[in-house]
């Protein structure tokens, strides 16, 4: 594998005609077969199809129609449709579901002539911190196999880091792209709410899903971002504004930028050396000429119970769709309609999706939707409000991206609790709609990686990634890989 | 507030989701945990906030009553798990 691997420079090799886009799909479809047995980081790989998608890319190079990214090839989140492509969301219940259409992301990434690499492993419907509720088996940490990747975009962060791809989707609903971007070591970015489509994403919790860029660096973030964005009719909360170059900033200076440092997100909970790599990184950015604003998120100590109403309130709701009548999986065996919809998802649901579905379906029923789903929705407003008043005084929120650095399989997939402790700084952000990225900024005593978090105000993505492509040209945390992959 | 295994036996039923008395036993250990975790937000005061259902003030857009897909049935069928002359089979509903 060629040690330059961002995407620029993929691009500039492939529009000098120094690689073609088969050669260089061959060697990261090489590189997955070599490392995903051991891995588990993709569900599906279909090297006959990402061939032919790279000659048509090639194609376009020849004819003179490429665009900035065309040839480069990129992995998906098995969340995502994908025409004639298997797409089971990491559930029993879509084992057998070959996508007859393609999501809004997918058609995007198609329309830019970048190949699909495969689709990758996640949590099973999203559901998870962890990877380990797959039901295709668990994403392994290419840091270190016997710990997870995080979740629930797990297989995708894994694949980035581990080099099988140059770069990768994700969808984050209460920190699914964040969290493992910080578990293994890359770089991820959760846009504003609306910006990126959700036509074709299997639904979690529609008021909070999004989907967004996972890679090694900002600058590629930047760049895939320029392709993922911008408004589909077919979704009804896509937000229609004009187009934007995310990349338009990069390289700005940051004088004068005001780093705001919550106070709730470096308190109790909080690991030592993760809580020691993020000071380094505000001693940098200040190096780099930012200033520091202490800050207060008071609700932000309520985002993970509002969440865990909200998030299976929502999922209740869209995981109904599943019922053995029009696609995914159908019990074998059943008495009547009832019984066929209560043993299909019975038997095709694993057990955190349908934990999820009966904390929805209960706070959703009669007599406690006030109590629950409407206070909830009430502090949400708050958490949201902490937020406006915060950017009013900084330019960008600094603070860990997760308590601590991953964990080993198995040590918390019995205590769903202590599991959903791991996104109490990612959550708030999905709460107010707000973006947020993570970017490596150091390793823990046992060489694993820690991530700094970043949250903007709405529609500044365009500052986060300036933020962070600064750092990165600072330090070179981002550009550390993982050694002895085998 | 503590849910019992009879509870959790009729969310279950409220899902559409078959559980065993076992599973039903299992299950409410771990849902209790988790509502004890929501109760902490019953603490708080939210007289006069107005509830937030969605992260941008956006309101659902009209089109022109056209149509604008073409017929897929064919596709969209061929992956179900049954069906005949065009129709999606289930058993039987009415007697």
């Amino acid at each position: 594998m060629s040690s330059e691997t961002s995407l620029s420079a993929l691009a500039a090799q492939l529009a000098a005609k120094q690689i073609s886009s088969r050669e260089l799909t061959r060697q990261y479809l090489d590189r997955i077969a070599a490392l995903n047995p051991s891995l588990n980081a993709f569900i599906t790989v279909d090297a006959e199809k990402t061939l032919l998608e790279a000659a048509a890319a090639d194609a376009l190079i020849a004819a003179g129609q490429a665009g900035p990214l065309t040839g480069v090839p990129i992995a998906h989140k098995d969340i995502f449709c994908t025409d004639g492509w298997l797409t089971t969301c990491g559930s029993k219940m879509l084992h057998n579901f070959v996508a007859p259409y393609d999501a809004h992301v997918i058609e995007r990434f198609k329309a830019a002539g970048m190949p699909s690499l495969g689709k990758t492993n996640m949590d099973e419907f999203a559901m998870g911190s962890s990877n380990e509720t797959s039901y295709f088996g668990a994403v392994k940490n290419p840091w270190n196999p016997a710990y997870v990747p995080g979740g629930s975009s797990g297989g995708a962060a894994a694949c980035v880091a581990a080099r099988m791809a140059p770069a990768a989707t994700g969808t984050d609903t209460g920190g699914s792209i964040r969290q493992p971007a910080a578990l293994c070591g890359i770089t991820g970015l959760k846009p504003t709410y609306g910006l990126v489509s959700r036509y074709g994403m299997i639904a979690f919790a529609s008021s909070l899903d999004q989907a967004g860029p996972m890679a090694p660096s900002a600058e590629d973030c930047a760049l895939l971002l320029n392709v993922m964005t911008g408004f589909d009719p077919k979704d009804s909360t896509s937000l229609e504004r004009e187009k934007e170059d995310y990349t338009r900033d990069l390289d700005k200076p940051l004088a004068g930028l005001r780093v705001g440092l919550p106070k709730e997100f470096f308190a109790e909970g909080l690991n030592n050396e993760v809580a020691a790599a993020v000071d380094a990184a505000v001693a940098e950015l200040k190096r780099l000429g930012a200033t520091t604003v202490d800050i207060s998120l008071a609700n932000s100590q309520l985002a993970i119970p509002v969440y865990y109403v909200l998030a299976p309130a929502e999922a209740s709701s869209n995981l109904s769709r599943f019922d053995g009548v029009r696609y995914g999986y159908r019990a074998p065996d059943y008495t009547d309609l009832n019984d066929m919809y209560a043993k299909t998802r019975a038997q095709g649901f694993g057990a955190e999706v349908k934990r999820r579905i009966m904390i929805g379906a209960y706070v959703l029923s009669h007599g406690y939707y006030d109590a629950y789903y409407l206070q909830a929705q009430k502090i949400r407003r708050l958490i949201a409000d902490d937020f406006n008043a915060a950017f009013r005084v900084c330019d960008v929120i600094l603070g860990p991206t997760a308590p601590g650095t991953a964990f080993k399989l198995g040590e918390k997939s019995d205590d769903p609790v202590e599991m959903y402790l791991n996104d109490l700084y990612t959550i708030p952000a999905n709460l107010a709609g707000l973006p947020g990225m993570s970017l490596p900024c150091g390793f823990d005593s046992q060489g694993l990686p820690i991530g700094l978090q970043l949250v903007g105000n709405y529609f500044s993505e365009a500052k986060m990634l300036n933020v962070a492509h600064q750092y990165q040209r600072a330090t070179d945390w981002h550009a550390r890989q993982p050694e002895g992959l085998k | 507030m503590s849910l019992t295994p009879d509870d959790v036996k009729r969310i279950a039923r409220l899902a559409r989701i078959e559980i065993s008395d076992a599973e039903a036993q299992a299950t409410q250990v771990q849902l209790n945990s988790i509502f004890d975790l929501i109760a902490t937000m019953q603490a708080v005061d939210t007289t006069g906030i107005s509830p937030m259902a969605h992260a941008q003030e956006v309101y659902q857009r009209l089109r022109d009553d056209a149509v604008t897909e073409t017929d897929r049935h064919a596709a969209f069928q061929a992956i179900a798990p049954a069906v005949e002359n065009g129709l999606y089979l289930v058993p039987k509903v009415i007697e």
